[in-house]
């Protein structure tokens, strides 16, 4: 790695740090209920980096990510309950998703299709596996020994150690693997974003045709930054279905593709760290909201994104990362003016 | 390399391109030779900048062949006529807005060199386009004519054989527009160029050969001069300004 990339990757790895501390220090203070609540947050926090990647610095407004992460937890757990340990479960879920979002991709980016019909197109994705599990429940629809159960949804087996089946994951440990994959992904993201392959992404969003008269083929690059968001989002679906503890296809209705829309635009475009925090935040006021019955749930997260879209409008972490550049180039201003005036003192 | 000047380096062979019932250009035969600058002008609608789009994969031609160093590029994806080593300068500036003058330029130079020839050849670049004061500045925030020098920037950092400007002048203050003269003077010295240009001082400045269109049409190819004195050339063009 080059200098210019660590500079340019310190925040991240500031962040990284952080929730390494986090990792580490969380178990040991919180009571084991928060923990296995706090491990469904972390896989939706993985989700909302996904996200973040791919419409933050890939410009591409995917409406059913949630549709990556619902087939990852599916894959898993059909894959597992097959096999019989979860190690060569994950990778399937992985790569069967990836290579999934590659083949909707190549017709979506290589047919030219705009940016709208592309939300159109993932949120239909989104809801014709919604419609399709759904009506899974009877034991003629089977993968192998896994019954699909259809709006009850299928029973994940939990993670086990690699390669030793078993030896089961407490949930405690589930959720040191939930932060770990929440850390390696986002600092993953946070390289590729740093990378050539990122910063011509980046370019692309910013203008297309720039990109593409520059010799860049911008629907391989489109391509290759949303199939690798799935792959990420399908980490994010290992980790949910384990935290939750079984899938079902509720994960694929409209309200989660939404919310993912929601977390990532109060979080804030351009950043990956901040739509991770704020699937967090509203992850937890959420659940506040749920032991009161005052508030409609769908009412106040309506409020806050209104409130988003009109008063913060590029999202917190932008925001609050403009301020901070704001104040640090008046500081050495200041300095300055104050070094020179004690030079002309000493004069 | 073997190329020596006078070589064809763009050919189109009766070019169409049919928009509807329109003919944006019409039976176009073009020949263009290596180091040669030339110069495409015509009143509004002649069909010169559509034109100039069928030879950069903007738009695909009706009928009829675009050949690029020998290669049959008609109807070929943008890219891949930059891929051949083509610089291009689009009519509105297009330019990365939120990123830096030098991220705009990096992004041009690093599509044909590694890490350390990009970040040398973008320093060098800025140098020569005088854009220093203003790498770290976002290019959305910059005035017009300054926007135009950072999309020049881009072409001129990919090192192109062959550069298409389409209005390279088009906002640009008198210095400016000095300033592109000479650059473009200094492109011609190791490339072809194309430039399409409504602003007639500008191409007195800098032609040699210019190609008038009218009605998707080449009605004459020759000198400034000859095409200044000729009749037909003032009626359908320089009449409106005379």
């Amino acid at each position: 790695m080059s200098s210019g990339m660590l500079r340019q990757m310190r925040p991240t790895l500031v962040y990284a740090l952080l929730g390494i501390v986090f990792m580490f220090a969380a178990p040991h203070v919180l009571q084991l209920f928060t923990i296995i609540n706090l491990t469904t947050a972390i896989a939706l926090a993985i989700l909302a980096l996904s996200l973040a990647l791919i419409w933050g610095y890939g410009g591409i407004l995917c409406f059913g990510q949630v549709a990556f992460f619902g087939l990852g937890a599916y894959v898993y757990t059909i894959s597992a309950i097959n096999i019989g340990g979860s190690t060569w479960a994950i990778l399937i879920a992985v790569l069967l998703t990836s290579a999934f979002a590659a083949a909707l991709g190549y017709f979506i980016f290589f047919g030219r299709v705009s940016d709208v019909y592309l939300g159109v197109i993932t949120l239909t994705v989104t809801l014709i596996f919604f419609s399709l599990i759904r009506r899974t429940s009877g034991p003629e629809y089977k993968i192998g020994k896994a019954l699909l159960g259809g709006f009850n949804g299928v029973s994940s087996p939990p993670i086990n150690l690699p390669w030793d089946a078993r030896t089961f994951l407490f949930p405690e440990q589930v959720f040191y693997v939930a932060m770990a994959a929440l850390i390696l992904c986002y600092v993953f993201a946070g390289w590729l974003v740093n990378t050539k392959f990122g910063r011509v992404c980046v370019s692309i969003r910013e203008n297309e045709l720039r990109s593409e008269l520059l010799g860049y083929d911008v629907r391989l690059y489109k391509l290759g930054i949303f199939t690798i968001g799935a792959g990420i989002a399908a980490v994010g679906g290992v980790m949910f279905c384990n935290g939750v503890g079984r899938i079902t296809p509720d994960v694929f209705n409209l309200y989660n593709a939404a919310l993912t829309i929601i977390w990532v635009i109060v979080g804030g475009r351009g950043t990956l760290i901040g739509p991770a925090g704020a699937t967090f935040a509203l992850f937890y006021l959420t659940s506040a909201l749920g032991g009161q019955s005052v508030l409609n749930n769908n009412l106040v997260l309506g409020v806050i994104l209104i409130v988003f879209v009109l008063l913060v409008p590029k999202g917190v972490a932008p925001t609050v990362i403009d301020w901070v550049n704001r104040r640090r180039r008046k500081r050495p201003v200041r300095s300055r003016r104050r070094r020179r005036s004690r030079a002309e003192d000493a004069g | 390399m073997t190329r020596q000047r006078g070589e064809v380096v763009v050919e189109t062979r009766d070019l169409c391109m049919h928009f509807g019932g329109v003919r944006a250009v019409d039976q176009v035969d073009f020949t263009l030779f290596d180091r040669e600058l030339r110069c495409l002008i015509g009143p509004n609608g002649a069909g010169k900048s559509t034109f100039f789009k069928c030879l950069t994969g903007q738009l695909t031609p009706t009928s009829g062949d675009v050949i690029i160093r020998g290669q049959e590029m008609t109807g070929a994806e943008p890219f891949e006529v930059a891929s051949l080593g083509v610089g291009i300068k689009t009519q509105v500036p297009n330019v990365f807005d939120g990123l830096t003058v030098e991220e705009n330029i990096w992004l041009s130079a690093r599509r044909w060199h590694g890490e350390s020839r990009a970040r040398s050849l973008t320093a060098e670049t800025i140098e020569r386009l005088r854009l220093g004061d203003i790498r770290r500045t976002l290019v959305g925030q910059l005035a017009h004519g300054q926007r135009q020098w950072v999309e020049l920037g881009m072409v001129v950092a990919a090192e192109p054989w062959l550069v298409l400007l389409d209005e390279p002048a088009a906002g640009m203050t008198h210095e400016e527009t000095y300033r592109t003269v000479e650059l473009i003077e200094e492109i011609n010295k190791t490339s072809a160029l194309i430039v399409v240009e409504h602003d007639m001082q500008f191409i007195r400045m800098i032609s040699r050969t210019v190609t008038l269109f009218h009605e998707g049409r080449i009605l004459m190819q020759d000198t400034m001069e000859a095409i200044s004195a000729d009749p037909r050339a003032r009626e359908v063009y320089l009449g409106h300004r005379a």
